[in-house]
């Protein structure tokens, strides 16, 4: 129990401190010109790395071949280029990879 | 300004709503998820109530569902810390981008950071607050939304997940999609090869050299690419110049 308890102490009082690093850092400093260009940038380069590492664990030798989350992934690109409504990406997307997976 | 009482009493019913529409993706999402988070927890003989206290104190889906092995394993107190380090160490490189949007936030501030999640950091750069509302509540009402998911999903997770028959599966996908408007709307936004290529580089590299720390790994070199790219890509953004006036 307290085993448990302390363990998740430990990974609240890191996981926190991996989230503050940034703010603690220049809390008294004034950031670098360079961080006014990360702000701008980075979102961008953090989604296509989110939207990859959701892909590389898929096994596209077997089965599938991942098949269902490459569709869906096309079709909720194509969805949100043309319609622009978040919802309905993602719901169409999700809806047509549960069935695809279901299917294939 | 004349009437900030009344102002401050109404916002949040306006503030409310739009957090609610920008988080249902994470909705799906996250209460999937923190189901399956839950069951693996109770099926590895962990007591329910981790469960619920992770998602409320921890609040990292990846750092959660790793600590069921080692909590189950009797793992040290010092490797647990370790690991969730190099595993929520990607999560330093967000809070770059949300300095400036975060200074004005006041007592939400450390709330906002805490709850600085992959999904949330994606939602807070590239949905933007409707414009009559105070930007710190739109972000904290999209923060508490979100965790509000995540622990609504691990406690049924540990606590009925066994019972429940509802067929699920593949309703996670809804976190990729959600990563693909996301990044659909940035290439929107940020029309720059610049960027790309120091994530396609990134993901590459990482691959190759550590595919178990995959996301921080390919994170610190992404920011260093982009840092070399910076003269190119400001160059090539000084050009133009006009930001198309859509403003995403």
């Amino acid at each position: 129990m307290s085993y448990f308890l302390l363990a998740v102490l430990v990974m609240t009082a890191v996981t926190y401190f991996t989230r503050a690093v940034p703010f603690l850092f220049f809390a008294k400093r004034q950031p670098p010109s360079l961080l006014g260009f990360l702000q701008k940038y980075m979102p961008p380069v953090v989604m296509a790395i989110l939207v990859f590492a959701s892909y590389k664990d898929i096994d596209y030798g077997a089965a599938p071949f991942g098949i269902p989350a490459l569709v869906a992934g096309a079709t909720t690109a194509v969805l949100h280029f043309w319609k622009r409504n978040v919802l309905l990406s993602i719901v169409g997307g999700t809806a047509l990879y549960m069935a695809l997976i279901r299917i294939l | 300004m004349q009437d900030t009482h009344f102002r401050s009493g109404r916002e949040w019913h306006l503030v409310l709503p739009a957090a609610f529409r920008a988080s249902i993706p994470v909705l799906l999402g996250y209460t999937t998820l923190g189901l399956a988070f839950g069951l693996t927890l109770v099926a590895a003989g962990l007591p329910w109530w981790l469960s619920p206290v992770m998602a409320v104190f921890i609040f990292a889906g990846a750092a959660q569902f790793m600590a069921v092995g080692l909590l189950q394993s009797g793992a040290g107190l010092f490797e647990i810390a370790l690991l969730t380090l190099l595993l929520n160490g990607r999560h330093a490189v967000y809070g770059l981008s949300l300095l400036g949007p975060f200074r004005s936030a006041g007592k939400w501030k450390p709330y906002l950071i805490f709850g600085l999640t992959d999904e949330t950091y994606g939602l807070l750069t590239t949905v933007k607050a409707p414009p009559q509302v105070d930007e710190t509540k739109f972000f904290a009402a999209v923060t508490a939304l979100n965790q509000s998911y995540w622990v609504i999903g691990c406690t049924a997770g540990s606590l009925v997940g066994s019972a429940l028959t509802l067929d699920t599966a593949g309703l996670d996908f809804a976190l990729t999609a959600l990563f693909i408007v996301l990044l659909v709307e940035q290439v929107r936004a940020v029309k720059q090869w610049g960027p790309y290529l120091a994530a396609a580089s990134a993901c590459a590299v990482a691959l190759f050299v550590s595919p178990r720390n995959f996301l921080l790994v390919a994170l610190a070199v992404a920011t260093g690419v982009l840092a070399l790219l910076r003269g190119k890509i400001e160059q090539s953004a000084g050009a133009p110049r006009h930001d198309s006036g859509g403003g995403a």
